[in-house]
């Protein structure tokens, strides 16, 4: 009797394991591919039947991306851009979503359903008039060709974002900085963000993350390779001739470009947590 | 600093929705005195506190601070030291930086808030307590805090929107003792708003008692529970409460339910009165009283060191304090004439047996 009682959670730990396994495995089987792949001599990539481990391993795409094409300065580049875009971004839309939240029901309402429908076209309906734009300015191969629009694309989001969070602090806070004698700015700087961070931190990873794979505005804005960020790099990668494509070395530069953004959460993650953690003991 | 008087003068407020939370409130915070607000949930006491503080704004009435308009300075230069009933601490400061804050914001010099946090924390028993997060505080040390954060600004004018309320009842009763030591130690104008009689007769100088955004009355204290102007004020301040009768005048008595009240001579009204008796003017017995009614004994409620008695009269119900026995009796009651208080039923206001109505300042 005392065994069938243990039995039946033991079985649902195993059952669960057994669903999250499988999860794990089609999430993860794509990525886990690309990056054999990248590590796979020529021969194997393509080969009948497949192989599925390369053997013996190769850093010979790794390496051909530094050879062929300056693969370091791509990535530069895009961290460089989606930092600034991420830090305009998330600036705005702080400042924005402090006065929308202060707004009274129908107002705020109505401003945030704005926000919401302009999001809702299709940025490809923005591709010409912003070359004509970013070509009249003599914005071509700039970094605020990108920068600008990455920015004001994402602002509707994180304004989205960051108004939920900071209509959730209690209004006395804002009373006890407004008593205190701090300006709004003050008051934003030194009560509503630093409360506010776990949702700040969220924000510009989203942010961070739509600009580090935005494609096609980088294709179609920067075509000197020095001006290149990583995305519009890859889809410059090409083999010896124009019917050969380079498996290897695509499978080895999506990896490489993955692995920034991977880094990038697993250390904000860490942020998030300790910041909901701390709200939590607040009691 | 110097001593101020805050007045207010025909102060009323209507919210968006059109409801008039304050009606023509004029009051005068005298200086180094404690002025309590007293009056049930939604009466205006809050945002009459809030106004003065700067924020929100009156519909129209005037702020003066000595001779000068207060209505047009900024919440944060008004020099005024604001508790919150929830204290409203900065969750993600320490007690250090919630202290701190407004100094800093007020570009005190870095030595200069250092002394004045310390000594603050000092007078409150928060000594050890500056490098916590408020999370990791009690209710009551954060209520420390939180008057703390008005402490060390050395305000001209406190304000407390009900501090007390959100403590226990052991806790509560010693911080009220404290309160009153710190006011008479910072010499400060206070303006202390409260639901609870008790805190207001025990810590107040001059006290309003405010119902639907009206004064009824403004005077002291003591002044209030002897002569209440009106009939609510009557059975809101004091405890036990008051018992009141309702009848109607006829000639010189009042026709209560089974029972003939004599008015006494002189005084004004008609038709409708109402007549009330605090229970500590109430005397019982077990033998029949010269003067006095019979009364059958209803309900016991023995408060320690006295027992409170309700006892029926005629069909009215009577509330009688008296010292405490192993098996209360009663079947008598009594009350020396002088001690009973007169309304007029129909406007609340009360009446005087020789003389005209107390007058209501408003």
């Amino acid at each position: 009797m005392s065994g069938g009682a243990n039995a039946r959670p033991r079985a649902t730990g195993a059952l669960r394991a057994l669903a999250l396994a499988a999860v794990l495995a089609w999430s993860a089987a794509p990525a886990v591919w690309q990056a054999l792949t990248a590590l796979k001599p020529d021969a194997q990539i393509t080969r009948t039947p497949t192989v599925y481990l390369p053997s013996p391993p190769t850093w010979r795409h790794v390496q051909a991306l530094w050879d062929r094409k300056p693969f370091g300065r791509y990535l530069a580049n895009s961290a460089a851009i989606a930092a600034a875009a991420t830090l305009l971004c998330v600036s705005l839309a702080a400042l924005a979503a402090t006065a929308i939240a202060r707004l009274p029901g129908r107002g705020r309402e109505g401003t945030l359903l704005a926000l919401l429908v302009v999001s809702l076209f299709p940025p490809i309906l923005l591709l010409f008039p912003l070359y004509e734009g970013v070509r009249a300015l003599g914005w071509v191969n700039h970094p605020l060709a990108l920068v600008l629009p990455f920015a004001a694309l994402n602002l509707p989001l994180a304004v989205w974002v960051l108004e939920g969070a900071l209509r959730a602090l209690p209004a006395e806070l804002d009373e006890a900085g407004r008593l205190d004698g701090l300006s709004a700015l003050g008051r934003l700087r030194r009560v509503h963000l630093p409360l506010a961070l776990p949702a700040l931190a969220t924000t510009a990873i989203l942010v961070f993350i739509f600009c580090w794979n935005e494609f096609m505005l980088s294709l179609t804005f920067m075509t000197r390779d020095a001006a290149k960020t990583v995305t519009a790099g890859i889809a410059s990668v090409s083999g010896a001739s124009l019917h050969e494509i380079p498996w290897g070395q695509l499978s080895a530069a999506i990896v490489i470009a993955t692995l920034p953004l991977v880094a990038l959460v697993l250390l904000f993650e860490r942020r998030i947590v300790s910041g909901l953690t701390r709200g939590a003991l607040k009691g | 600093m110097s001593m101020v008087e805050l007045r207010g003068e025909e102060i009323t407020k209507d919210f968006a929705d059109g409801a008039r939370a304050l009606d023509r409130v004029s009051f005068v915070a005298r200086p180094g005195r404690v002025l309590t607000l007293l009056g049930p949930s939604g009466c205006g006491k809050s945002t009459l506190l809030r106004i003065v503080a700067g924020l929100e704004r009156a519909t129209s009435g005037r702020l003066r601070l000595g001779d000068e308009p207060f209505d047009d300075v900024p919440a944060g230069r008004r020099g005024v030291g604001f508790v919150f009933q929830n204290y409203a601490l900065y969750p993600h400061l320490t007690v250090e930086g919630n202290l701190s804050l407004a100094l800093e914001a007020g570009r005190v010099p870095r030595g200069e808030i250092r002394r004045r946090v310390a000594e603050t924390a000092e007078w409150l028993g928060l000594g050890g307590l500056l490098g916590r997060r408020p999370g990791q505080l009690s209710g009551g040390q954060q209520q420390r805090v939180a008057l703390g954060r008005a402490l060390v600004r050395r305000p001209r004018l406190y304000l407390l929107d009900e501090p007390l309320s959100n403590l226990d009842a052991l806790l509560r009763e010693g911080m009220r003792a404290e309160l009153k030591a710190l006011f008479a130690r910072v010499g400060a104008t206070v303006i202390y708003v409260t639901h609870d009689q008790t805190e207001a007769m025990s810590l107040s100088d001059d006290l309003i008692v405010l119902r639907a955004g009206r004064v009824l009355q403004c005077a002291g204290p003591l002044e209030v529970h002897r002569r209440p102007a009106d009939v609510f004020v009557a059975t809101f301040v004091g405890s036990p409460r008051m018992s009141v009768w309702r009848g109607r005048r006829d000639g010189d008595v009042l026709a209560c339910r089974g029972v003939q009240v004599p008015v006494p001579r002189g005084l004004g009204g008609n038709g409708e009165l109402c007549v009330g008796i605090r229970p500590e003017d109430v005397e019982v017995a077990t033998s029949p009283l010269e003067g006095g009614w019979p009364g059958e004994l209803e309900v016991v409620e023995p408060l320690g060191s006295q027992v409170l008695l309700t006892l029926r009269v005629g069909g009215e119900r009577v509330r009688a304090l008296a010292a405490p026995a192993e098996r209360p009796a009663a079947s008598w009651v009594r009350w020396p004439g002088g001690s009973l208080h007169w309304f007029e039923a129909e406007s609340g206001r009360r009446l005087e047996p020789d003389g005209p109505t107390v007058e209501v300042i408003r």
